[in-house]
């Protein structure tokens, strides 16, 4: 064998054995292009599962859910590709589109980000078809909010996608996400949202998917959210909506034996259906700069009211536990209550009103003395502090100047002041009489809607509270919602109750609600009045019926509404005739309510 | 032993038919992985690069056997005209080819094209062969050099007309050759210091070429200052080497395809572009190094089946193997291309007819180079040179010259 012969054979073993220990290095050494080949061909599609349904309570769907197409982008994939076309097809202008991608590319250049959402059907079947000369961007299906009746905007709520710290908080979400923003859909998001599924495709070198990923060994299927079944009445709530129309105000109304809320009316409000995917974000910028209407705001939880003369109420039973009247107690009236400086003036009634006809003329000498009484019980409390903390108390146990944590987000607390607070306004130097406006309903006190109507809930249930709240079953319609389910005593003597009940019968009967009372329907009431300093007086009702067993109690206030017995009481009245008996007798009083004005 | 040496042998080798056999059938199953589309069109469509590839075996073993049944002695005297008949056709190839990825390289014959080229290689091989037997001592052999570089060159210059870097690199496989024939060590030296200071030419600038070789020269300057023919010798080599770097320079800018220069420059890591220009290296590494040490199996590669690999059945077809058998698949291609060569080079070296021994390192040379280039740029060590990977790669006229290379050998080591 020559020396050459063995020199070309070495050169050639010699090079072959370099191509192995590259070859080496490639295959075994090195695990990024492992990585890599699956960034190439895998695309993770995740499906996502359709929210859970809201049903009312009884069973008809207040929210479903509608097909929707998004075009999605995975920035790291786009090659060079038409963009005229697409933005012809989106109906963008380039800048828009590139802005987007430049978005979704901030977000995550791996990660899909929506481009478009709810393409409309041709499109969706354009692009499906057209896919690989976009190379990145795929279609993905998803479920829109649909809400059959365009009522209860502010209870429902709204979806929206999730916002950059949601996404750094909670892996769950991806962007353009949807996630609860506000009302059910925000209170209930773990529920609605279902469970994630996922697809793994193979897609090739164009970006056509070619088929799925190990037969589907890896897939998941999404899982539809649970459904919820609210406590609202539907018709209800629709027949409220109806009433309060050109009005400003609220209704809550509850079944006080379960604190289920029956209907929450906030006015002016609107239709939940334009909240509702991508035309979202343009109305809910219209919503929020309607500043005449302030539709978007909800009135039933977040405005502050004076409590008017239905505090009265509070006052009386508190003043009967507290032992400083009994409900034989009479105060002399005589056109007001004389502080010497001023007098907070009364109606005219009969002089010498005990605690029932007190309730029933909505007397204010009564209930100021009464008040007043509380707060100058210094057999019992040594200050006037100890005394207005001791009524603080029992204000805040019945449900004032707290927050329930009922499951409508964004509820606010209301203004109880404390007692610093008037330490301080009257350098520490204060009596009963510094305060006593409270004691009708008036001055620094500030309620919201669901808190006065959750009091005559205690009322009705002598002395008892379920947390109001609007989803009575989750899931299944056999499984009751159980964050609700604990009965909360306020502590009082039930028998204290007894006066209440008859002084708000009498002033259905006799008294300032005369002309709301409903055929065949024992009613119980009380009108309110609460000063505006803003402009025309508050008209507030609240409502108890029947008497025998309470099955609804409602809450009325009509923003310039007047006196109680204008607006707010034959509207509350008409809610309970409605509830009651499914059908209104008094068509004249409907008539005249639905096209009353008061904006 | 020498008994074997003076008589060759008295049948056809069954090894290199083995090794014939495993390349062609790996080549073909490899196809199918990378080209079948289970929904598409059905198994015997002629769509199909598989079942065109079936068709281009069949014909190559009826070549095949006719090559062994006819008589040998006459490919000496045909050599000639062969090489002869096969630059006519190249020519041809200019005026009436048509083109196809870039390289004006195809005849065009209804449903099918020829590469002329391809068939050249084994002209070329013949003619070489036969030329440098004519000689009668070493010394007379080693003069012909000039000549033989001379035949070379001429289908070198035709196939850059049709822009085939690929194939006229290949004609420098009779490097071999020209080696065996008794050309001096210095060639292999001289080539492989000439490839390096061209590389580092084209990878740093011309400057630092210079300045390399300036300092190495200084260096050898001062060692041999007492050696006034040493001295002399050492300024003639320095001055050459500056005209090389300075032609090589010139060359790069002036004479590749701006296609070529990228290849070039992203091998060399001057350009990073795994989505642009260096697209296909980098699908071929992901391809490849995704197999794993025992691969993905068989169909299940992602990267070729789906078409991230570019001419995943043709000159990437590596890819679909690295991919599928991983690095024991890779390891088994590569020992069946060694195996092959150096059966071949073995076969050579026991002739006694050295026709047939030139003949046969020429064909050596030839698949080794074609194996070089084709695997070497998968890997990423070598620029992307379109050319096929022998008996492997998809495409009839590589299959049926690779099969005349191989079964003319086999016939001539048969006496």
């Amino acid at each position: 064998m020559d020396k050459q012969y063995r020199i070309i054979t070495f050169i050639i073993l010699g090079i072959t054995l370099v191509f192995l220990i590259q070859l080496f290095k490639l295959q075994v050494l090195n695990d990024t292009y492992k990585k890599k080949a699956d960034e190439n061909a895998l695309r993770e599609i995740t499906e996502h599962p359709a929210r859970g349904l809201v049903y009312d309570r009884n069973d008809s769907l207040l929210v479903y859910n509608d097909a929707a197409y998004d075009l999605m982008v995975v920035p790291n994939e786009i090659r060079d590709f038409d963009t005229a076309d697409l933005c012809k097809k989106l109906d963008i202008s380039k800048e828009e589109l590139m802005n987007r991608i430049e978005k979704a590319r901030y977000y995550s250049k791996m990660k899909p980000s929506i481009v478009a959402q709810q393409m409309s059907k041709a499109n969706y079947g354009y692009l499906q078809e057209k896919l690989y000369k976009f190379p990145g961007f795929f279609v993905q299906n998803r479920t829109l909010r649909h809400y059959p009746k365009p009522i209860a905007a502010h209870i429902l709520g709204y979806v929206g996608e999730v916002d950059q710290k949601i996404l750094e908080e909670d892996q769950y979400y991806q962007m353009g996400d949807y996630i609860g923003i506000s009302g059910i859909e925000k209170a209930y998001e773990q529920e609605l949202r279902g469970t994630k599924g996922k697809r793994v495709v193979l897609v090739d070198v164009h970006n056509r998917v070619m088929g799925s990923y190990k037969n589907g060994e890896e897939d998941e299927n999404s899982i539809q959210g649970l459904s919820l079944w609210s406590t609202i009445d539907m018709q209800l709530q629709e027949y409220g909506e109806k009433l309060m129309e050109n009005k400003r105000g609220s209704i809550v109304a509850i079944e006080p034996a379960t604190g289920e809320i029956l209907c929450i009316v906030s006015t002016p409000t609107y239709d939940p259906n334009l909240l509702v995917g991508s035309a979202r974000s343009k109305n809910y910028n219209a919503l929020l700069q309607d500043t005449k209407r302030v539709p978007l705001f909800d009135r039933a939880l977040q405005a502050m009211y004076p409590p008017g003369s239905t505090f009265k109420l509070a006052n009386g039973l508190i003043a009967l536990q507290e032992g400083i009247i009994t409900p034989k107690t009479q105060y002399a009236c005589g056109g007001g209550y004389n502080m010497g400086s001023h007098t907070v003036k009364c109606h005219a009634h009969p002089n010498f009103p005990d605690l029932i006809y007190g309730i029933a003329t909505s007397c204010n000498t009564y209930f100021c003395r009464a008040y007043y009484n509380i707060l100058s019980n210094r057999k019992k409390y040594k200050t006037i502090q100890e005394a207005y903390q001791a009524w603080k108390d029992y204000i805040n146990t019945l449900g004032f100047g707290v927050k329930f944590d009922t499951d409508l987000p964004y509820e606010t607390k209301g203004i109880i002041p404390s007692v610093e607070f008037f330490n301080k306004r009257y350098n520490n130097s204060w009596n009963g009489n510094s305060v006593v406006s409270m004691g009708i309903g008036q001055g620094e006190a500030a309620v919201t809607p669901i808190q006065m109507a959750n009091f005559v809930a205690i009322i009705a249930n002598r002395g008892y509270y379920f947390k109001p709240h609007v989803i009575r079953a989750i899931g299944n319609k056999d499984t009751p919602n159980d964050r609700y389910a604990e009965k909360i005593d306020c502590g009082f003597d039930k028998n204290h109750f007894d006066a209440l009940i008859e002084g708000m019968e009498q002033a259905v009967l006799q008294g300032t609600a005369r002309s709301v009372q409903i055929p065949g329907i024992k009613m119980l009431g009380k009108t309110g009045t609460a000063q505006n300093p803003h402009g025309k007086d508050h008209s507030v009702f609240v409502c108890i019926a029947p008497k025998e067993e309470p099955k609804i109690v409602v809450f009325c206030l009509v923003e310039n509404g007047g006196f109680g017995a204008t607006v707010a009481a034959p509207i509350a009245s008409l809610i309970t005739e409605f509830y009651l008996n499914r059908e209104i007798k008094r068509n004249d009083l409907e008539k005249r309510i639905i096209e009353m004005s008061i904006l | 032993m020498i008994k074997e040496v003076q008589l060759g042998s008295n049948e056809f080798d069954i090894q290199l038919i083995l090794y014939y056999l495993a390349l062609l059938i790996v080549g073909w199953i490899t196809i199918f992985s990378t080209s079948y589309n289970p929904t598409a069109e059905d198994f015997f469509n002629l769509g199909n690069a598989y079942t065109r590839q079936l068709i281009f075996m069949g014909s190559s073993f009826i070549i095949a056997i006719l090559i062994l049944l006819m008589k040998g002695q006459y490919y000496s005297y045909m050599a000639y005209p062969v090489y002869l008949f096969c630059l006519l056709l190249m020519i041809l190839v200019i005026f009436i080819g048509t083109e196809i990825n870039g390289a004006h390289a195809w005849i065009k014959i209804g449903n099918f094209s020829i590469q002329p080229t391809e068939f050249c290689k084994f002209g070329m091989a013949l003619a070489l062969a036969k030329f440098f037997s004519e000689g009668k001592t070493a010394q007379e052999k080693r003069n012909k050099w000039i000549t033989a570089f001379g035949m070379i060159a001429v289908p070198v210059f035709i196939i850059m007309l049709q822009k085939d870097m690929g194939s006229a690199l290949v004609f420098f496989s009779f490097i071999f050759l020209f080696y065996r024939i008794g050309l001096t060590g210095w060639v292999l030296v001289v080539g492989g210091t000439a490839a390096a200071l061209f590389l580092f030419t084209l990878y740093t600038k011309e400057i630092y070429a210079f300045a390399l070789v300036t300092a190495i020269f200084i260096v050898f300057w001062i060692l041999n200052r007492k050696n006034r023919k040493k001295l002399v010798r050492n300024a003639v080599i320095y001055v050459v080497a500056i005209i090389f770097i300075t032609a090589a320079n010139w060359s790069y800018n002036s004479m590749l395809e701006p296609h070529q220069k990228e290849r070039i420059d992203i091998l060399l890591g001057k350009v990073n572009d795994p989505q642009g220009k260096g697209y296909n290296l980098n699908q071929s590494k992901i391809a490849i190094g995704s197999g794993g040490f025992f691969g993905k199996g068989y169909r299940n590669g992602t990267q070729t089946k789906l078409n991230f690999v570019p001419e995943q059945h043709t000159d990437f077809i590596f890819c679909g193997i690295g991919e599928e058998w991983g690095f024991v698949g890779s390891l088994v291609i590569c020992a069946l291309f060694v195996g092959l060569i150096l059966r071949i080079l073995k076969l050579s070296e026991r002739q006694r007819d050295p026709f047939v021994k030139y003949y046969g390192y020429g064909i050596a040379g030839i698949i080794f180079f074609h194996f070089f280039i084709n695997i070497g740029m998968t890997i990423g060590l070598l620029p992307i040179i379109g050319i096929p990977l022998p008996l492997i790669s998809y495409g009839g006229s590589s299959l049926w010259a690779f099969t005349i290379m191989l079964f003319v050998f086999i016939k001539l080591d048969y006496r």
